[in-house]
């Protein structure tokens, strides 16, 4: 993905195939060969462990599949039975539904990465933008998924987000009537639910596919934010260098989802759900999986249900015009005084939003998610707009081999 | 000549195509039969009593409304509603309140005799109706919809 390879197979029959199927080539200048910055941190081996748990969901999801049946009246006994009878059951399923929070710990860590860093920024900005349709999709798959097992969560949290879509001036009804397959959420809704659920990962795959095309065209940004000038001094090869480190943090990542898996399986769950679905009684208290809470909290701070919808998806899609939000002409948070600040502000009020997104719809929550709200959409709308004008930002350094050994380093004059 | 003519058969055997695969989301014909009008009896309903039956595969609640709940519903302001409407627009008979018991604002069902009116209360999102089914505060856009029923004698009412 990175040019013509330079790569020779060593046996014959090596020579022979790369010769009319340059796959091996592919992978050597892609994963071998590959020049990273030297000074790249942990935090960038998300994009390993992402690609580590879409693999781990694609695998259990495929085999949970096999026993698990998208009908109203036995979805929730299979996956019962899952639990109980199928061997090995309870570790796939509880494998699968942690695995869901553990992918959105690491795209969350992820984009809060490339936030701090202007990885977003000249010329990576169709990267970010694929990463972005990458967490859309996420989101999709993740809601349809939690549809499956047919508890009162699920129903209640299908026929909320699909209610969403109501919210579309004239054609709202229709819209929602088609997607339900039925004048509510019922049967057809959960069966292509399921056929959806299944299919979006092998797309998020293809994306992913795209999105690290996109990276090895521009290359990696890394922590102090210029670009690599000379190969030789700047970069280490991506083996043994980053495929190591990223091992080792695909590892200690695993040792956080086995516990989640092993000691608290459903610590991110709501008890609710092992209730079965009953489309004449709703919970007294709705919330939707917690990767959601802030978007929700967004959702319920609006007293308009239009623009509510509007803030709920507005606050997602806002992330693909970052690049362009963003005036500054220094990319790396690392030399923005004044960005860090709003930056971890900007994390706070995430996580804030998470919380208040999980309270009942009171006053006082309310009040405080408007409040958050508000620093939200300012973050990117004005606060990154106006920075970028008024800002003063320490100088970074010449290039990443001065960043890492000291000035001078880089040899202005060989 | 030959471009335009080849562009605009594929352009309508495109459209073609689609429709079929967009328009097997509907719903289906058994969904649309198994939507046919349900009858309630209502002399086992209590004066002050909601009872709530499914059509269609949401609730559907006949309210017997007191004295007091239809004189509230009859003297409120229609000022102050979000969508106005007169009481006697939305039932036939005064103390029979027949309504689709789905939230207009995101469809999670309202709890009944709740609420600073006593006629819902949405736990979902806060949204507030009165003893006519008006929206009265809260997120939800609209009043709570009322179906199609008749009533096929003083003790039978038909929905749908």
């Amino acid at each position: 993905m990175s040019g013509p390879s330079t790569f020779v197979p060593k046996s014959a029959l090596g020579r022979w195939f790369e010769s009319r199927l340059p796959v091996m080539g592919l992978v050597h200048s892609s994963f071998v060969a590959y020049p990273t910055p030297r000074n790249l941190n942990y935090w960038w081996t998300f994009g390993a462990i992402l690609s580590f748990m879409l693999g781990a969901q694609i695998i259990t999801g495929v085999v949970l599949a096999m026993h698990y049946t998208p009908h109203v009246d036995m979805a929730f006994n299979s996956v019962e039975s899952i639990m109980r009878d199928v061997n090995w059951g309870w570790f796939l399923r509880y494998a699968h539904a942690n695995g869901a929070s553990m992918f959105f710990i690491a795209v969350y860590v992820h984009m809060l990465r490339g936030l701090y860093y202007g990885s977003y920024k000249a010329p990576r900005e169709v990267l970010w933008i694929l990463g972005v349709i990458i967490y859309l999709l996420m989101m999709a798959t993740g809601f349809m998924g939690y549809v499956l097992p047919w508890g009162q969560m699920s129903f209640w949290g299908a026929k909320v987000i699909t209610n969403l879509f109501s919210a579309i001036p004239f054609v709202g009804d229709t819209i929602t009537t088609w997607l339900w397959g039925g004048y509510s959420v019922d049967n057809p809704t959960l069966n292509r639910f399921f056929s959806l659920h299944y299919l979006l990962p092998f797309m998020i795959a293809g994306v992913v596919i795209l999105h690290v095309w996109a990276l090895h065209v521009v290359g990696q940004n890394n922590p102090d934010g210029v670009e690599v000038k000379n190969v030789e001094k700047d970069t280490v090869p991506f083996t043994p260098y980053a495929t190591i480190k990223d091992s080792f943090a695909v590892v200690v990542f695993l040792i956080l989802y086995a516990w989640f898996i092993f000691f608290t399986p459903n610590f991110l769950g709501e008890a609710d759900n092992y209730i079965m679905a009953n489309p004449l009684v709703t919970p007294p208290h709705i919330v939707p999986e917690w990767y959601y809470l802030p978007f929700y909290a967004i959702l319920r701070a609006v007293p308009n249900k239009l623009l509510g919808v509007c803030a709920l998806f507005g606050a997602i899609l806002i992330l693909a015009f970052l690049p362009w939000l963003d005036t500054s002409r220094v990319r790396s948070g690392k030399y923005r005084p004044a960005f860090k600040v709003f930056f971890w502000l900007f994390v706070l009020c995430a996580l804030g939003l998470g919380y208040l997104g999980a309270q009942p719809p009171d006053d006082g929550p309310v009040l405080a998610a408007r409040i958050l709200s508000l620093y939200y959409f300012g973050f990117f709308l004005v606060i990154l707009p106006l920075l970028g004008l008024f800002e003063t930002p320490k100088t970074p350094p010449a290039s990443i081999a001065d960043a890492v050994l000291g000035k001078g380093a880089s040899g202005a004059n060989h | 000549m030959l471009f335009i003519a080849t562009g605009a058969a594929a352009a309508v055997g495109a459209g073609a195509v689609a429709w079929p695969l967009i328009n097997q989301m509907n719903p289906d014909a058994s969904s649309i039969a198994a939507g046919a009008a349900v009858e309630v009896d209502l002399s086992a309903i209590k004066e002050g009593q909601i009872v709530t039956i499914k059509w269609r595969g949401n609730p559907i609640f006949v309210r017997h409304r007191t004295k007091k709940e239809i004189e509230d519903a009859q003297n409120a302001n229609l000022g102050e509603m979000r969508d106005p409407q007169t009481d006697a627009a939305r039932v036939k008979k005064p103390e029979w309140l027949v309504l689709i018991g789905v939230c207009t604002h995101l469809g999670c069902i309202p709890q009944g005799h709740d609420g600073q009116y006593d006629g819902w209360l949405c736990h979902c999102h806060g949204s507030v109706y009165d003893t006519s089914g008006r929206i009265r505060q809260g997120p939800a856009p609209r009043n709570l919809e009322v179906p199609a029923y008749t009533f096929l004698s003083d003790t039978k009412l038909s929905v749908g």
